[in-house]
């Protein structure tokens, strides 16, 4: 539990980092960081396979996008704007609404029983294998043909950009 | 679990990274003098015998050397890039198993530091968030050449893990088990080299683009980028670096001694357990060397060959793998591996040949 | 715990992992001499004078790379517990497998025709 509790500061505090700092990168790392505090907890709740994979794919793949975006754009720093106007009490509201919702269901649901240790099998590669291959075949096909539009759509925007710059 | 068994990891934690360190500050001086060798100069011989003391001077050198940071740096992230490099260096070697199990002082100890069922996957996922270290060097020495160094490292890693991927998957077909101690145990009858050994060659390929090692040094090239991501670079920052790309050398030779050439079996293993970590060392020191003769008889290759290279012939030789080592295990029929993937590699070897010939006829 | 154990061990390794590099920078910091002025701290360009900033125009190459590599690289993940499972599976999963690798490699051949490959 103690261990919980201080990640749980953690992840909090690398979020609110990457919101706060004004540098891109200094952000995209936080994110990176805060990537690793929930791959841990995945690791907690005995999901070892998911937490390798939340490391490989989102901190060692797209945060790198993030970064060659960011540096591709040389935006390091940004400027003081500020363009929100009706956004930001909005923004409160609903998050004040959030955090109202999440402490009632807690207290209705009158324990942190969410927080179960699974049995064992259930993180093992061997069990995802099986359950990805039959029960949920469907979805994973799905998620294939969503790759490939997810690509094709990339490469036709910049496609796009390119004939754009020979004109 | 009782503070034994935390005692016992400490000391086995720290047992491997002096071991890892020591074969870092080493390997230095084996390249030196192999490198020496083939270009038949004599290398490093002055300090203590042979030169047997070359690292240790190395080392006090750059202690007391003066750092300096350039004015325009990002100056935290300037500091925390060596260590951010040389962290995923020693982490990757955790689930490595360096032997069976022996008795010291009636304490059943594994040798190694965890043995992970998703053992496989966690090296690939350290080995993907290793490109931070140098894109962060890159950034934060606000330097042009850092910069394009920092860049052109990471396009490359990226690029090569992708084949590095699949051949971790070939890997695991043939042994059924992404636990690394499974893989050593699947190796019993055969090395998975001589199973598959267009696999093990891709891989091997495949590992030193991630080291950022000759042919593939792009991201170092002195005559380009002068010296890349760790331009600006000085003392012992510098050296974090060396130790990064060494030790990660000393890794992953054990990675592919693991995963391709048997681990730590080899003969009277099974009565003698502690023989394994020995084993390991010839086998690491074997391709230590074999990274170290690339070196010194290739030259460095072009940047959009090397890109070509990995996605136009790595990654479909390696998916073509994958497809080679199901059909061989699902029609139970393990001779068609071997053959078949060395017509696939043939096949790899032509089409280079072919768009190399195509670009000097279009010349 | 169980299946967390060797977990806790790769933490223990990390921690002491992450005490070499840092002593290292440590000691450096407190042993090696210091005595900066403005031309040392200057930027390194092989003798001649910074111009600019260090942000240069770079190819969008880079990026397209990263995207095609992120795509490809959920897929390699997907196809390790495919990988494992290969033999508890029944021949049509296999398929399954096999068919979400054709449309990948659809999606890869896409991207060669259209020249994103290219570097030059």
């Amino acid at each position: 539990m103690t261990v919980f509790i201080i990640l749980a500061l953690v992840a909090i505090i690398t979020a609110l980092g990457m919101l706060i700092s004004r540098n891109a990168v200094y952000s995209a790392l936080f994110l990176v960081l805060n990537f690793a505090t929930v791959a841990v907890f995945y690791l907690l709740l005995g999901a070892p396979f998911i937490a390798i994979t939340q490391v490989t794919v989102y901190a060692g793949a797209i945060m790198v996008l993030f970064l060659f975006v960011i540096m591709l754009l040389g935006t390091d720093e940004l400027e003081d704007t500020d363009n929100l106007t009706w956004q930001r009490p909005l923004a409160i509201g609903l998050a004040v609404v959030l955090v109202v919702e999440g402490i009632y269901l807690m207290l209705s649901q009158n324990t942190l029983g969410f927080i179960t240790t699974p049995s064992e099998d259930l993180g093992s590669p061997q069990a995802i294998g099986d359950m990805l291959f039959s029960k949920y075949l469907l979805p994973f096909e799905a998620t294939s043909i969503l790759l490939l539009v997810a690509m094709v759509g990339a490469i036709v925007l910049t496609v796009k950009n390119k004939k754009g710059e020979q004109s | 679990m009782d503070s034994a068994l935390i005692w016992e990891m400490v000391i086995k934690s720290l047992v491997l990274i002096l071991a890892l360190l020591t074969g870092f500050a080493y390997l230095t001086y084996y390249e030196r003098r192999g490198l020496a060798r083939i270009q038949s100069r004599v290398g490093p011989n002055r300090a203590g015998p042979a030169g047997l003391l070359q690292p240790i001077a190395d080392a006090v050198k750059l202690i007391f050397k003066e750092e300096f940071t350039p004015g325009q740096a990002y100056k935290v992230i300037f500091i925390l890039a060596p260590i951010i490099t040389v962290i995923p260096a020693i982490l990757i070697t955790a689930t490595v198993p360096w032997g069976g199990t022996v008795t010291i002082g009636g304490r059943e100890v594994m040798l190694g530091i965890a043995d992970i069922n998703i053992g496989v996957l966690y090296i690939m996922s350290v080995a993907s968030i290793a490109v931070y270290g140098v894109v962060l060097a890159g950034w934060a020495s606000n330097n042009k050449y850092a910069m394009m160094g920092g860049l052109r490292s990471t396009a490359q890693m990226i690029s090569y893990e992708l084949a590095l991927g699949l051949s971790f998957v070939g890997v695991i077909l043939l042994a059924n088990s992404m636990r690394m101690t499974e893989i050593v145990e699947a190796q019993r009858g055969l090395w998975f080299a001589f199973l598959q050994p267009v696999g093990a060659v891709v891989f091997f390929f495949a590992t030193l683009a991630e080291l950022n090692r000759g042919p593939f040094d792009m991201p170092e090239a002195e005559q380009e980028l002068s010296a890349g991501y760790n331009v600006e670079y000085s003392g012992m920052k510098f050296a974090l670096f060396f130790m990064a790309e060494y030790t990660k050398m000393v890794s992953i030779s054990a990675i592919i001694a693991t995963l391709f050439w048997g681990g730590y079996r080899g003969p009277f293993i099974d009565t003698m357990p502690g023989l394994g970590p020995l084993y390991m060392f010839i086998k690491i020191f074997f391709i230590l060397f074999m990274m170290i003769w690339v070196r010194a008889s290739w030259p460095r290759i072009r940047y959009d060959r090397l890109m070509d290279l990995g996605w136009k012939i790595l990654l479909p030789l390696s998916l073509s793998l994958v497809f080679i080592n199901a059909t061989g295990i699902l029609l139970n029929q393990m001779w068609l591996i071997p053959l078949l993937s060395i017509g696939a590699g043939f096949l790899a070897i032509q089409a280079i040949n072919l768009s190399l010939r195509r670009k000097e006829n279009a010349r | 715990m169980g299946s967390q154990t060797p977990w806790v061990y790769v933490g223990i390794f990390v921690l002491v992992g992450l005490f070499i590099p840092i002593a290292a920078i440590a000691i450096a910091t407190f042993l090696g001499p210091k005595k900066p002025n403005a031309i040392k701290q200057s930027t390194y360009e092989c003798g001649i004078e910074t111009v600019g900033d260090s942000w240069i125009q770079f190819k969008a190459q880079y990026y397209i790379f990263a995207l095609v590599f992120l795509i490809f690289d959920v897929e390699t993940v997907f196809l390790f517990p495919w990988a494992v499972s290969l033999n508890s599976l029944g021949i049509f999963a296999v398929f399954e497998g096999i068919i979400f690798i054709l449309i990948l490699l659809a999606g890869l051949i896409y991207a060669w025709k259209k020249g994103m490959l290219e570097w030059a």
